[in-house]
């Protein structure tokens, strides 16, 4: 059975720089976007940085290196319509996101789910704009709020997640195209999920995404991204950065859904995924969750994480990563205590199939003023073949006596045993896997929002069910 | 019921039923005895679909049908149950959850609508009673911290629900006191009606003090060599099995 239907390519036209990366790139860029000057400061300042940085090499991951100059680095649909009017929306494009199950039109689309689409490198349509407009809440694409928000961008971008803060966040931070920006007001509990959807669709070309989510003082938000990419025999990268600043007593709840292509079963092809997420905790008694779903990309590099500043702030990190094939996915979390009483939950659970790699790499911090400062962790394994690897790499590091912290780790096997049990309590083989990993996986699965849990338990099930005997 | 005819069965390269032949009717208790090694439990898996078993020879049908063609949930919801010795624990899978679900396939299978969880309760309930298990455990995951007496009521609990036609129950009295022995074999013997077989596994002959089989029979060397009425576990308890080599 095909396990990756997401495969396919859609034909249209499209704009595409030619292949490289120098500065007169990252300025073309800067001007196709017509951006104002802070922007492209910004991003020759981030690319000055990146020239003198070299990958990352501490991760638990091979792979042939990147070259850079191969890329292209923006892409965008020709006929890329009016932000206002969905019903221009290229219909080569419209077809692409209805196979997708994404619905468009008015009548279909997902329940109180607001979305943003990202093609290749844009951004090219938001739905119930007005509805949020209404609230108070602003979703658009990064570009757009560059246009209309520029002091708001200008004040919090690269607060978070610095230009110079690793490798792949200075090169998202020169050559970043597009993504989305959220903003909530003061006292607005946003009306409904916000969700962007994410799809390369061009060959060869980076996809380098952007998002900034700014939830001011007692403000709610719930943001949901997914992705998927046509199968290439080539390799994609994927550099994202996300940043999250949550105000006095504000909550993001950030969701992740990530299909990127794996490669096949030779690890051929397959979308290389560099991301830098990061969550601030500005203000006391703030909160940020991420939850993720991590069931594609040959390469998984990705540490969602969440800086706790503010006294009483809380960080969540919920987290399901699966491999096969060839995969390889080195995933977990960072939680920095800096405020007091502030307390972190960490749950990774990581399931390896064939003779797939997957890693959990966590670090807990507790800084000298964090006194009472609170960390959970719980690690679980599933190991669903034996030439499959898992490893965890917890790190804590504590310089407050107050702190308290606690690990726990597991390490549990999908095999014939238990499979032969539930099936002759009269489940069938398809059932079977999906109590376990369902089981395995609950923790996590009930953080997501109803929709995407149901999706994430399918996608689970598509991949597994050709990697168990 | 169930016939098994001159059955020769491998695991991972070794011979473990050596031409097997047994019948069991409708409504009759059988004691498989034996030594460790003499291919028991295989017959066990062999009888529920475990994928890991080769048939090399022979046949098994129950209730006239080819056994041996069937998946494993096949063979559950067609009424073969098997307990198993050491029961799995599954993590995040909600005990009463599982029994639901399980039991709702029976019934589909039998053609009866599936029961909402008030009404599932009301029987589970019933059933819990007539085996005594113990109320707490049902709310925590599948065998979660179970004793292993716990882990045996589960499965017999789990016999209750289903109702099967035949029972293959597994070592049941393995690694229990005698107060959960006691337990667990009156449980068993409460279970016993009617419309159903059950093949008793044991290594002693102390299960038998609470539920009386029709036939004992003893397995040496993966097939059965000798079988006889309940007096024949008498004989075995008190000369080993030695004597029937």
């Amino acid at each position: 059975m095909n396990d990756y239907p997401f495969g396919f390519k859609t034909a249209v036209e499209s704009e595409v720089f030619e292949a490289g990366l120098n500065e007169e790139v990252i300025r073309r860029i800067s001007l196709k976007k017509n951006e104002p000057p802070f922007m492209l400061a910004f991003r020759l300042k981030a690319y000055k940085k990146f020239l003198d940085m070299t990958p990352p090499n501490w991760a638990n991951l091979s792979f042939e290196p990147i070259d850079l100059q191969k890329i292209s680095y923006y892409a965008e649909p020709k006929n890329k319509p009016s932000l206002s009017s969905l019903e221009d929306l290229d219909p080569e494009i419209r077809k692409t996101y209805e196979r997708l199950g994404i619905p468009l039109d008015e009548q279909h689309r997902l329940a109180n789910v607001a979305v943003d689409l990202v093609f290749d490198s844009v951004s090219i349509a938001t739905t119930f704009k007005k509805k949020l407009e209404d609230a108070g809440v602003v979703l658009c694409s990064i570009s757009e709020a560059v246009q209309r928000y520029p002091e708001l961008v200008e004040k919090y971008l690269g607060t978070v997640v610095p230009i110079g803060d690793n490798y792949f966040a200075a090169l998202n931070s020169a050559v970043f195209s597009d993504g989305s920006f959220v903003y909530v007001p003061k006292g607005v509990k946003s009306p409904m999920e916000l969700s962007t959807y994410f799809r390369i669709n061009e060959e060869n070309t980076g996809q380098f995404e952007r998002t900034l989510i700014i939830a001011e003082d007692d403000s709610y938000v719930s943001y949901l991204e997914g992705c998927t990419a046509p199968s290439f025999d080539s390799k994609q990268l994927h550099a994202a950065v996300v940043e999250l600043v949550a105000m006095r007593n504000a909550e993001i709840k950030y969701s992740t859904v990530q299909n990127w292509y794996p490669g096949d079963e030779e690890g051929k092809g397959g979308v290389y995924n560099f991301v830098t997420k990061r969550g601030k905790c500005l203000g006391d008694h703030a909160k940020i969750s991420w939850t993720q779903v991590e069931v594609g990309s040959s390469i998984t590099w990705k540490y969602p994480s969440c800086v706790l500043l503010g006294d009483y702030s809380v960080g969540e990190f919920y987290s399901v990563a699966l491999t096969n094939k060839k995969m390889q996915a080195d995933t977990g979390t960072k939680m920095i205590h800096i405020g007091k009483n502030t307390k972190s939950t960490i749950i990774s659970k990581g399931i390896s199939a064939d003779s797939s790699s997957n890693t959990y790499r966590g670090l807990v911090m507790v800084g000298p003023k964090a006194s009472n400062a609170r960390n959970y962790t719980q690690c679980d394994s599933m190991l669903v073949d034996t030439n499959c690897s898992a490893h965890t790499f917890p790190v804590i590091e504590s310089t407050n006596a107050t702190a308290e912290i606690e690990h726990e780790a597991s390490t549990s096997r999908m095999n014939e045993e238990v499979l032969f049990y539930l099936q002759s309590r009269g489940f069938n083989k398809e059932e079977a896997i999906s109590l376990v990993v369902n089981g395995f996986c609950k923790e996590v699965m009930q953080e997501l929002p109803l929709e995407f849990a149901q999706e994430a338990k399918k996608l689970l099930m598509i991949k597994l069910e050709g990697s168990v005997g | 019921m169930l016939i098994i005819d001159n059955l020769e069965v491998s695991v991972d390269d070794k011979k473990v039923l050596n031409g097997l032949s047994l019948r069991v009717g409708a409504n009759e208790v059988h004691a498989i005895m034996g030594p460790n090694g003499a291919g028991k439990s295989s017959l066990s898996n062999v009888l529920a679909g475990h994928p890991s078993y080769e048939i090399l020879g022979g046949s098994v049908s129950f209730k006239e049908e080819n056994l041996l063609d069937m998946e494993p949930d096949q063979r559950a919801l067609k009424g073969i149950f098997k307990s198993f010795q050491y029961p799995l624990e599954i993590a995040g899978l909600n005990t009463k959850e599982f029994l639901k679900e399980s039991y709702n396939l029976h019934r589909k299978q039998k053609g009866l609508d599936p029961l909402s969880l008030q009404d599932f309760e009301a029987v589970l309930l019933e059933k819990m009673e007539l085996v005594k298990f113990q109320p707490h455990l049902i709310d925590r995951d599948l065998h979660a911290n179970f004793s292993g007496g716990e882990k045996k009521k589960s499965e017999i609990l789990q016999m209750a629900l289903f109702e099967p036609s035949l029972a293959i129950l597994d070592e049941t009295d393995s690694g229990l006191d005698i107060d959960a022995l006691k337990a667990v074999g009156q449980a068993i013997e409460r279970l016993r009606s009617k419309d159903r077989s059950i093949i008793l596994i044991t290594h002693y002959q102390r299960l038998l003090d609470f539920i009386q089989p029709d036939v004992v029979h003893v397995m040496q060397n993966g097939k059965i060599v000798r079988s006889g009425n309940k007096d024949l576990a008498k004989i075995l308890e008190a000369e080993g099995y030695e004597s029937f080599c």
